[in-house]
């Protein structure tokens, strides 16, 4: 009995501890500005206003950053799905020489320090005069993805009985017609959470976002502008929480789509290769 | 599979003369992947390790007639005492960072095995909203929650008795920033650490766990005797990528403090961008971050190790 209420009490607390930044956010964006400001704080969500979201909304620049990101997270995801496909297929379905290597190749290319290559990065973009463009984000973002999308169709194709497409190629199909016909629709949800789980990746990062758009403040990503709310909003805590909502909002969305597939996903991808 | 591979590829060998030809298909098929991760990540690391060798500040950069100076680069940030100091801080701040998230993880994986299904299903949602909250969010909602005025912790330390907390300002601190970003990093670590954890626990046959209770053991007895020796390559293989995650941790510190207040929260990855961005020595830059990588390949050895290991057990 006492151990049973123990975990319980032990279980709320981590539920706590882990829900209240995320529940204090969503909460003070709702809130009406007297609200926030007063000396003792309000815990639930009455009396509800949206004029934060309202002046996120109206912030000068809102919607090309908003589509800025869209842009740029979304083209490094086709791009790695496209050129991980072939590849995947290459390791999971056909034997050759080097394989083991380029397997090998992958993983190390998935821990990548992409902290360390900033300075280097930020060089070659200004060398090839992509600085301040959208192209050289998504091609940092792609490459940021490329090896974790590889090791996840790898897994998914290899899920996929080879029988499958033997039996095609028996009757007939072509390799290619075996692969669209047979084993791509099989192949279609893992796409789909390998893809939504790159664009997060894209969707959220920083770091070469800040450093690689700096003349042109209008060709920002949502990330760095979040980073100076104070500069946008001054101290309205109201509005960079509203921000900081409808940011996290897609990321959410994801995860709710991707709901347990995301941990055996990652895990998986990690362990199994 | 060796039957799919060898049967002869219509479309992309237009019959050979000859039988035993070796097939290009794959290479073509990687082909893609090889010259990307050549340019986009191969080029950059070499293009680093030059740059470290060479005098390369602004007029440098903008002129493009960097000189070669061989290791003065590394000479002189081996030789400054603020380097080392940043080294100490950076293993410091790993270290706390990754004893914690261990712990609090573990602690959290053994309370969901224990734990019915409505209360998991809870935790369990709460881990995943944690880990669904894009950093910057987090950054941003930190800053807010730690807010002198206004904040909800100030508050609450107040409201508790603490009234040294009125209107304290933690950002001014060094150690109240250092102990923000490490309360920061761990919250955001916890849910990947203690949800595989969990996920490795529910493997280990029940039997074992009654075997052991019947005979009177404790539950930490269970977890040093049971738990752990099974699932020691997990463990291993958890703390080592929390240690590699932990040491390049940059957007937090940059966005929350940008290495300050003075250099209370400069670790390796801040230090480089700062010598490379505000003292526009990319030469520099370039080579703490070499040093950076040097000091993750051990991490990353030890990591393909216990990757290598679990590969083998599983």
């Amino acid at each position: 009995m006492i151990g049973r209420i123990s975990r319980t009490t032990a279980a709320l607390v981590v539920f706590v501890l882990s829900v209240f930044p995320v529940y204090w956010m969503v909460l003070t964006a709702f809130k009406p500005t007297k609200d926030i400001q007063s000396a003792t704080p309000t815990f639930l969500p009455v009396p509800i206003t949206f004029d934060h979201f309202g002046t996120a909304i109206a912030a000068k620049g809102f919607f090309s950053f908003w589509r800025n990101s869209l842009l740029v997270a979304g083209g490094a995801v086709l791009l790695a799905l496209l050129v991980a496909l072939l590849a995947a297929f290459a390791i999971a379905r056909l034997q050759w020489k080097g394989r083991r290597a380029f397997v090998l190749m992958v993983f190390v290319a998935q821990m990548t320090p992409w902290e360390a290559l900033l300075i280097p990065i930020y060089v070659i973009a200004r060398d090839t005069g992509m600085l301040d463009t959208l192209w050289i984000l998504t091609l940092v973002y792609f490459m940021m993805t490329l090896p974790f999308t590889i090791v996840t169709l790898r897994g998914f194709l290899a899920a996929i009985p080879a029988d499958l497409e033997e039996a095609a190629l028996v009757d007939g199909c072509t390799r290619e017609q075996a692969f669209r016909k047979i084993v791509f629709p099989l192949l279609a949800p893992g796409l789909l959470a390998t893809s939504l789980f790159g664009f997060i990746t894209a969707w959220n990062e920083f770091a070469f976002a800040n450093v690689l758009i700096i003349k042109d403040q209008d060709d920002r990503t949502l990330p760095v502008w979040l980073s100076s709310f104070n500069n946008t909003f001054g101290t309205d805590w109201g509005a960079t929480m509203a921000a900081s909502t409808l940011f996290m909002l897609p990321v959410l969305l994801i995860f709710i789509v991707l709901q347990g597939r995301v941990t055996t996903g990652i895990v998986g991808g990690a362990v199994k290769g | 599979m060796t039957l799919l591979a060898e049967r002869p590829v219509q479309e992309t060998a237009p019959a050979p003369p000859k039988r035993r030809k070796r097939p290009v298909l794959p290479y073509l098929l990687i082909a893609p992947t090889l010259l990307t991760t050549a340019y986009l990540l191969v080029y950059p690391l070499v293009r680093n390790v030059i740059i470290s060798l060479q005098e390369f500040g602004l007029p440098q950069l903008v002129r493009g007639d960097a000189k070669f100076v061989g290791l003065a680069n590394y000479v002189k940030v081996l030789s400054d005492p603020e380097f080392w100091a940043v080294v100490r801080r950076t293993l410091w701040f790993t270290a706390i960072n990754v004893v914690l998230i261990m712990v609090l993880s573990t602690l959290v994986a053994l309370l969901l095995v224990r734990l019915g299904k409505w209360l998991r299903f809870l935790v369990m949602g709460g881990l995943v909203l944690t880990w669904a909250t894009p950093i910057i969010a987090a950054t941003t909602v930190f800053q807010w929650l730690f807010q002198s005025r206004l904040g909800v912790v100030n508050w609450a330390l107040v409201a508790l008795g603490f009234e040294e907390y009125r209107d304290y300002t933690w950002f001014a601190d060094g150690e109240a920033t250092f102990g923000i970003l490490v309360t920061l990093i761990v919250w955001q670590s916890i849910p990947f650490a203690a949800l595989s954890l969990y996920a490795a626990m529910i493997t280990v046959p029940q039997e074992l766990y009654e075997a052991a209770r019947m005979d009177g053991a404790g539950a930490w007895r269970v977890f040093s005797t049971i738990t752990f020796p099974m699932l020691r390559a997990m463990f291993g293989l958890i703390t080592c990528l929390e240690v590699i995650w932990v040491v390049k941790a940059f957007v937090q510190i940059w966005v929350i403090s940008q290495g300050g207040p003075g250099q209370a929260t400069t670790t390796l990855p801040v230090y480089a961008f700062q010598v490379a961005q505000s003292l526009q020595r990319y030469d520099l830059g370039a080579a703490v971050s070499m040093l950076m990588v040097l000091l993750l390949v051990l991490a990353l050895l030890a990591y393909f190790r216990q990757l290598y290991r679990q590969e083998r057990e599983a």
